[in-house]
Parts: C-alpha cells; sequence; structure tokens
C-alpha cells in the first residue's frame, strides 16, 4: 500500500529551483501494477526513487503500508528498502566481479539472513529464473537477458512486497525484453505489487493501471 | 551482516582489483619488514657490545691515570704539567678496601718477540697473577703468571694462542725460551683462544709480570687498575673506596678517573637503545607512507565503485555497514601486509643472523608489535575518510555514476 499525499521534490540547479515533482496525489494497492510513461525530464524516475525511498521528498508525506517512512532516519529507511522494497534497473547493477549466485545473494547477505537460508533461497531463484548453469558465472559471462534475470531474482530474494522497475527493457533486445516483462508480470500473482518505469507504449500499455507524466505531473490515468 | 560476510566480502572486492592489493600489500609488508630488520640489528648491536663488555669481567671499577681520559688537553697540561701517573704502589694500596676482593693492575706497551729467527711485533700486557680471573680470561696450557711480588720482574710470559702458533706452531712451547727486546722470558703458559674482544685481540698479545713490563718499556706508570669488587652490592663501595685511597695517596688532588663497568655499560646501552629507536622509527615512517597510499588506493576503489555503493544503498545497505565494507577492506589490506611483512623481517633477520653468526640479531618483541600496530593504526586511520566519503554518496547520483 503506497500513498502520496501532495508530494514535491524540487532541485537546485544553478542556484533556481527547479520542481522535479509538483503536489503529487497517489495511492497504490498491494498487489498493483501500475507502468509510469512519459517524456524524459517528466520526473518518472524522480517518483520511482522516492517511492523506493532512494530519495526524500521537498514537502508531503509518503505512507507505506500505513506507516509515514517520510520521517524515518536514513538507517530506518534502508532497512524498509531492505525488507519491502526491491530494484530492477535499466543497467542491470551487478557487480562485476561476484558471480551470478553471489550477486543474488547479496541482498541477503546485507540482511544478515543465516547461511544455510541463504544458500536455499539463492539455489530456489537460480532454479526460478533458469540461471542454475549460470552461478558460478560473472556478469560479464553473461548475456543481456541473463544478466537482468539475475538481476529480477536478486531484487526478489528478500520477498518485497513492492517491485520498482526502471526502463528494466531499455538495454535489451524486443525478445529478450519481452521475457523479462513476463517474468516482473508473473511476481503480481504472488501479491507484489510492481511499478514500471518506461517509455515504451507498447510495454507500458500491458500495465493494468497506467500514469502518463508530463512536466512533474500525473496527466492522465488509464485503468484497464 | 556477519563478520564472516563482511572480511568474505571485503576479501572479494580485493580480489577483484589484484595488481592493486598485491602492490599495497608489498608496500605494507616492505614497511613492516623493515622495522623487523632494523631494530633487529639494532638490538643485535646493543647485545653485541654488552656481552662483549660483560665478558670483560663482572663487578668491575676501572681505574686511568688523569682526570678525565677525553678530554685530550687539560688545564694541567699547557702549565706543563703530566698527570701524575699511577703506581704499582697505588694499585696494590687498594686491596686496602674491604669491598674490594681483586686488582689487576695493567701497563702496555709494544715490543718485538723473537724466537730463532722468527720475530714479531707484539703488544706486550704487564700484569699480574690476579688478571687472569678478573678479566675472565681462559688459559690453554701450562700455567699463568706466578702469584707472589708484584714488583719481582720475573722473566716469564704467557703467549696469545696465535702468537705461539706463528712461534712454535704445533709444539707446546711452554718450558722455551723467548726473546722480547733485549731481554729473555721462558714460557710459563698459552691463552686458549678467544677471539676478539672489544676490538682487543688476546690472541696475539704477549703477557708478563707487571714489573718486567716497567723495566722493559722503562716506565713506572699503570695504564689502567682492575678492580674487581667482591660483589655486585660492593661496586659502588669499592669505587668511594678506590678514590678515597688514591685521593690520599696523590696527596689530596683528584687526578684520577674512576668509573664503574656498570656505569659505562649502562651508557652503550643508553646509546644503542636510542640507536635501535632512531632505525625502527625512520622505518616506521615508510609505514605511514604506506598507510597514505591505502588512503589513495581506497578513495580511488570509492570512486571506481560508486555505481556498486549506489547498488548496496538501494539493496538496503544503511550508512555505518558501507562505512564497515569499506574499512573491513583496509584493514585487510593491512593486516594481510602486516603479516607478509613480519614474515619477509624474520626471514631477513635470519639470513643476517647467518651472515654474521656472531650477531645476536633478534627483533625485540616491542618493536613487532610497534610495527604491527603502526601498520593496523595506518591502516585503519587513513581508510576513514575514503569510507565515510563512500558511506555518505547519495543513492541516486551514485546509482546513475555521477
Amino acid at each position: 500500500m503506497i500513498q502520496f499525499e501532495n508530494v514535491s521534490r524540487s532541485f537546485m540547479v544553478g542556484g533556481q529551483e527547479v520542481a522535479a515533482l509538483r503536489d503529487i496525489n497517489l495511492s497504490i494497492a498491494a498487489g498493483d501494477y501500475v507502468s509510469i510513461m512519459g517524456p524524459s525530464g517528466s520526473g518518472k524516475s524522480t517518483l520511482l526513487n522516492l517511492i523506493g525511498l532512494l530519495d526524500r521528498p521537498s514537502s508531503g508525506i509518503y505512507k507505506l503500508d500505513g506507516g509515514n517512512v517520510t520521517a524515518l532516519n536514513d538507517e530506518q529507511q534502508a532497512r524498509v528498502r531492505s525488507e519491502k522494497i526491491g530494484f530492477v534497473f535499466q543497467s542491470f547493477h551487478l557487480v562485476p566481479r561476484l558471480t551470478a549466485a553471489m550477486n543474488i545473494e547479496l541482498p541477503l547477505i546485507l540482511a544478515g539472513i543465516p547461511v544455510p537460508e541463504r544458500r536455499m533461497r539463492v539455489a530456489q531463484l537460480l532454479q526460478n529464473y533458469g540461471l542454475t548453469d549460470r552461478a558460478d558465472h560473472r556478469p560479464d559471462q553473461l548475456s543481456g537477458g541473463q544478466r537482468q534475470r539475475v538481476a529480477i531474482a536478486r531484487a526478489t530474494s528478500m520477498h518485497p512486497s513492492v517491485l520498482l522497475a526502471d526502463e528494466p527493457t531499455g538495454n535489451l533486445d524486443q525478445t529478450t525484453g519481452r521475457e523479462v516483462i513476463n517474468l516482473l508480470e508473473q511476481l503480481t500473482e504472488q501479491n507484489v505489487t510492481l511499478i514500471l518505469v518506461t517509455h515504451d507504449p507498447a510495454i507500458g500499455g500491458r500495465a493494468k493501471r497506467q500514469l502518463h507524466m508530463v512536466d512533474g505531473q500525473i496527466v492522465s490515468k488509464t485503468e484497464t | 551482516m556477519k563478520y564472516i560476510d563482511v572480511v568474505q566480502f571485503g576479501a572479494a572486492s580485493l580480489r577483484g582489483s589484484r595488481a592493486r592489493t598485491l602492490l599495497m600489500i608489498l608496500a605494507m609488508s616492505i614497511g613492516v619488514a623493515a622495522v623487523v630488520v632494523l631494530t633487529a640489528l639494532g638490538e643485535g648491536a646493543r647485545r653485541y657490545v654488552i656481552n662483549q663488555f660483560s665478558s670483560l669481567g663482572t663487578n668491575l671499577v676501572l681505574v686511568f691515570p688523569g682526570r678525565s681520559e677525553t678530554a685530550g688537553i687539560g688545564p694541567g697540561m699547557l702549565l706543563g704539567q703530566i698527570p701524575r701517573e699511577l703506581s704499582l704502589d697505588d694499585a696494590q694500596a687498594l686491596l686496602r678496601s674491604r669491598a674490594i676482593g681483586r686488582i689487576a693492575p695493567l701497563t702496555i706497551g709494544s715490543s718485538l718477540i723473537s724466537k730463532d729467527a722468527k720475530n714479531r711485533e707484539v703488544i706486550v700486557l704487564g700484569s699480574t697473577a690476579s688478571l687472569l680471573e678478573v678479566r675472565h680470561m681462559s688459559l690453554g696450557q701450562g700455567q699463568f703468571l706466578p702469584a707472589g711480588d708484584v714488583h719481582a720482574s720475573e722473566s716469564v710470559c704467557v703467549l696469545g694462542a696465535k702468537i705461539k702458533r706463528e712461534l712454535f706452531g704445533k709444539e707446546s712451547g711452554v718450558g722455551a725460551w723467548v726473546r722480547l727486546g733485549d731481554r729473555r722470558f721462558r714460557v710459563v703458559g698459552v691463552m686458549a683462544s678467544q677471539g676478539e674482544s672489544m676490538g682487543f685481540n688476546t690472541d696475539e698479545i704477549v703477557i708478563v709480570p707487571v714489573a718486567s713490563a716497567h723495566m722493559l718499556f722503562n716506565t713506572s706508570g699503570l695504564f689502567r687498575i682492575l678492580v674487581e669488587a667482591k660483589s655486585r652490592d660492593a661496586i659502588e663501595q669499592a669505587k668511594h673506596d678506590t678514590e678515597t685511597i688514591l685521593f690520599a695517596r696523590h696527596n689530596g688532588e683528584r687526578d684520577v678517573t674512576v668509573v664503574t663497568q656498570d656505569a659505562v655499560l649502562a651508557t652503550f646501552d643508553r646509546i644503542l637503545r636510542a640507536l635501535t629507536l632512531a632505525v625502527g622509527g625512520i622505518a616506521a615512517i615508510s609505514l605511514a607512507v604506506a598507510g597514505i597510499l591505502i588512503m589513495n588506493v581506497m578513495l580511488i576503489a570509492v570512486s571506481q565503485r560508486v555505481q556498486e555503493i549506489g547498488l548496496l544503498k538501494a539493496l538496503g545497505a544503511p550508512a555505518a555497514q558501507i562505512r564497515t565494507l569499506f574499512f573491513a577492506e583496509a584493514v585487510i589490506l593491512s593486516g594481510v601486509g602486516s603479516i607478509v611483512g613480519l614474515l619477509l623481517g624474520e626471514a631477513g633477520v635470519l639470513v643476517i643472523a647467518k651472515i654474521y653468526p656472531s650477531l645476536p640479531v633478534a627483533a625485540p618483541w616491542w618493536a613487532v608489535l610497534a610495527a604491527i600496530g603502526t601498520s593496523l593504526g595506518t591502516g585503519i586511520l587513513f581508510s576513514v575518510w575514503p569510507a565515510r566519503r563512500a558511506a555518505r554518496l547519495d543513492p541516486v547520483t551514485a546509482l546513475a555514476g555521477r
């Protein structure tokens, strides 16, 4: 359950205040599949960063699962990120020196999950995403689709309730892009809230809820 | 996050940039090894000197003629005086003190020794029978100088091991006659081979009764009096008595120098310890340099891994955890560096000990601790700033790689 109340975000650019988000009111229910679309500079990524607690709003309140997370300090926010939020990035952001399995394990290590539990979850995820025979390969030995599958496996390893994907198909060809979208959509069936930022209408149009942004504001909401 | 995971993560990142890691460890270990080897050398030199000095005898008080040996020209010399010499009777008078056990007067000179057609220049030491015990010398064969009247100029001599070898070859030599200067002496004994001690090779001297030496060199003064106190506690009393007796005998003039062996020993000890500290300190500077290198490398690592740091933050790592991770890397670097350095240093010490067996080289424990402490300390200290910088990165800009 994500709730934005009058959230604004502005940046100082060259001594001048530039508004990236203006007065956003938004509520996303658990298990929703939402796509955010709009031209570049419209504030899509800023909105996603705010939802993912990577950034703080300049004003307004953000409630996650009923709790006001804007009031939390950095450490508490990090905890919320670890427990409730998963990220999938356009450029995958895998750690180059770690194997696929270790990349998937990383959030579990950071959260201090005991080793046997970790092993089990990683093995399960590798199997789910068809990466078992790629477990000991480093990212530079994987194809783009495999890398994004590793990234998705990593994002879901902590069983987050919200999955944020910023242009997840941006660096992939159409076929593998479609596969990745399918994998993400399967997650919504397990009651994971999926929020997808894209400028590709073919991908964004598949979402149940589509938000169109222009100039820091949500200009239209399409429900299908 | 568990400690073992922190260590594994740090080790994995270090393995990621292998060449850089190896160079860092090399820099750190050279620093540690330098501290270990240099302090071991300094400590070895100190122990060597102390051992040599102790082998001269125990509980010794040394008496020199003249007020101060190192002054060069005293005020008396400018007035055409020379310091009053120490006489054999002065030496004998010291035995009146209850604190003094034995004394050995010493006269020194050089003379030509000849046996048949062989001759060479030797240092002739004039002394008494007590020298053997006072100076902790050991006799190889025959007897030492006869005990008895110190004024008796008996024509007997004791040869150093090397002199005996040169003059007599494999023959025993005891009982034979040799010529020293213009006098003939009968060889009564030969010293055991002892090698050099304090720059004075006892293998290449000839010892004769002090009165004979006086006749040989036509003097009456003594070069030194070695005074042996009865016990360790009596040393100060012996020194005091020596001063009082000689003061009285020299018409109330303090014209002799009396020092205890301990005082000389303590001075050497201080000088050499300071030397050890100084070279150790210089070596420690290289450790500080290695620390700055670590800081440099960690700063580069932070800027190269900005995206990774952003990712870790996105995955829910709080700032403290990121600090810990970078910290751990620096600690692993300096820890491995100091262990490698210790091994290198100890190997170096072994090599030195092989090359110079007489030098008792060994790194003192405090130097080993200090080296490890300094390397870990600098490693940790110089990683604080990079680690903080990493932890303070803004996740959004970090992920964008800016």
